[in-house]
């Protein structure tokens, strides 16, 4: 479905961001892209619908290679694959509906979208979604009248608006609750299952990864360090991924402690 | 011994900075004498010494006000209204475009036409509406005509240097998630970019027009219609009570639409 070939990322002359990434995502696969910041998680993701100009390397789309497309070209493939974003990114002085019909855009020509006369048949997908995302009766309010968690769902409305072939997924839950970060990975999660999607979940929660992925990906400086099931990621992995750190520490009582301090 | 090389320091810190203060004021005196001789060179102090005198005579040719000639001002001041208003309005349409081909993140091409946006902007900044009127005139004849445009060139670049400012301040996480959905450049723009600058866009707006009231009541001292037109020839007729009548008139005006502009402003934000 989506497959990388050597993708390599360098910004003008600086150091390589991206070294040599290849994988393959099959239909209907969730991915998790674990790793420190600064591992190029973000900057993966945006290479894939080239909001990030690639340096090197191919990305193919079922049979579109879009790291070759002309702008125009890669409007049209940017149509299939949806994007949701750690802020939520909405455009917060227009209404949610608004919100949710933006991932229509590139379906429409501009004078359309401008004077907001959308087919009907958007307009009746969109309350749709907007159901099952459980905001229809936000419909009408100002995207910066909702909470977190709601804006993030409309986030999801409007990825699924634009009737997406594949999903990219930053951070979705970075500012978020514990309990509404779970909701949202398993909305993703279930929204991914009904309509057999692919999705690339960036994710600084290694447990919620694993909760909610079937596949994880660990990136390092830049390069693919992991690449195995939720239940592989051992301390071992992750140390690899991270560095050095105490993952799961033993419950102990205080004088263990001090005594482990001076020994090292 | 310690102690004594941190006082040393600390003292010559503070000497240098009395020097510094020293100088300043010695080169303040000197330039203070040197305008003075200069003043007084050109200055003919005979005309000065009956300036209290002067004053009081003009002032007693001034009061009262010819109250009666307002009925004659009402149409000027419609015009100056009007050349204030409508010169904004040309100003704001044309301001726009350039704004967004001024910004870093919506321009084009940095290196051809954001310099060109920022040519126009600055050129259009840098030359009074009294000078742009004076040309106008010049080109288009006497008449409400050359005000309009006077202003709205003038506007120019005051809208948008500000407006380009607030869009490049704009959200780009937005621009990111608009741009991601497939959308051209110019709905990037309408669904993203707008929604975030319009408070920021009437407000600047609104405050133009303020300062374009003030501007319009001159223009006529060069031809251009409005107030000032009856202010330039009740001088030339030295018609000391209408002179006062359209001072009187013209602050009432910037008074109220700056009340009007400060409401509206509040409104907004």
């Amino acid at each position: 479905m989506l497959k990388l070939e050597h993708l390599k990322k360098r910004y003008k002359t600086g150091p390589w961001v991206l070294k040599d990434i290849s994988f393959e995502v099959p239909e209907g696969e969730i991915v998790g892209l674990i790793g420190p910041s600064g591992a190029g998680k973000s900057t993966l993701i945006r290479c894939i619908n080239r909001l990030i100009e690639p340096s090197e390397g191919n990305i193919y789309l079922a049979d579109a290679c879009l790291s070759k497309l002309s702008t125009s070209q890669m409007r049209t493939q940017r149509r299939k694959i949806g994007m949701i974003f750690q802020e939520y990114a909405l455009v917060e002085r227009l209404s949610v509906m608004e919100n949710v019909l933006s991932g229509r855009l590139g379906y429409l020509p501009f004078w359309r979208s401008f004077l907001r006369k959308f087919p009907s048949n958007d307009i009746d997908n969109a309350f749709e979604y907007l159901d099952r995302v459980g905001l229809i009766d936000h419909a009408n309010k100002r995207a910066d009248e909702l909470s977190g968690g709601q804006r993030q769902r409309v986030g999801i409305a409007r990825a699924l608006a634009q009737d997406p072939r594949l999903l990219l997924v930053d951070e979705p839950t970075a500012s978020l609750d514990p309990k509404t970060s779970r909701q949202i990975m398993r909305l993703i999660q279930s929204i991914c299952r009904e309509n057999g999607l692919p999705a690339i979940i960036n994710i600084h929660d290694v447990p919620l990864a694993q909760q909610f992925v079937d596949r994880i990906i660990g990136l390092q400086g830049g390069e693919v360090v992991f690449d195995g099931k939720p239940d592989e990621l051992t301390e071992d992995v992750l140390t690899r991924i991270y560095g050095d750190e105490d993952w799961h520490p033993e419950p102990q009582d205080d004088a263990d402690e001090l005594e482990q301090v001076e020994v090292a | 011994m310690g102690q004594l090389d941190q006082s040393t320091l600390w003292h010559s810190n503070n000497r240098r900075h009395a020097r510094i203060i020293w100088g300043f004021w010695f080169i303040t005196v000197l330039l203070t004498v040197y305008c003075w001789q200069v003043m007084n060179e050109e200055t003919m102090w005979v005309f000065v010494y009956d300036a209290p005198e002067q004053g009081a005579d003009l002032l007693s040719r001034m009061f009262p006000p010819n109250w009666l000639y307002i009925n004659q001002l009402y149409e000027a001041l419609w015009d100056t209204l009007n050349i204030a208003t409508l010169g904004t309005l040309l100003g704001v349409i044309l301001a726009f475009p350039v704004a967004f081909l001024a910004a870093r993140n919506t321009t084009p091409s940095t290196k051809f036409v954001r310099p060109v946006a920022l040519f126009i902007i600055a050129a259009s900044r840098s030359i009074n509406s009294l000078i742009w009127a004076l040309l106008l005139v010049s080109i288009l004849g006497p008449g409400i005509l050359a005000g309009i445009i006077a202003i709205g060139l003038r506007s120019i670049g005051f809208v948008a240097k500000l407006l380009y400012e607030s869009i490049e301040e704009t959200n780009g996480t937005s621009v990111e998630a608009i741009e991601s959905t497939g959308a051209s450049r110019f709905q990037v723009i309408n669904y993203a970019i707008i929604p975030q600058i319009l408070p920021a866009f009437l407000s600047i707006a609104i405050f133009r027009w303020d300062i374009n009231i003030r501007e319009s009541t001159i223009l006529g001292l060069v031809g251009a219609g409005g107030i000032g037109l009856f202010l330039s020839s009740s001088l030339n007729t030295l018609a000391w009570p209408q002179v006062t009548l359209i001072i009187l008139v013209i602050l009432a005006t910037v008074v109220v639409s700056e009340y009007f502009s400060a409401k509206v402003r509040s409104l907004l934000i």
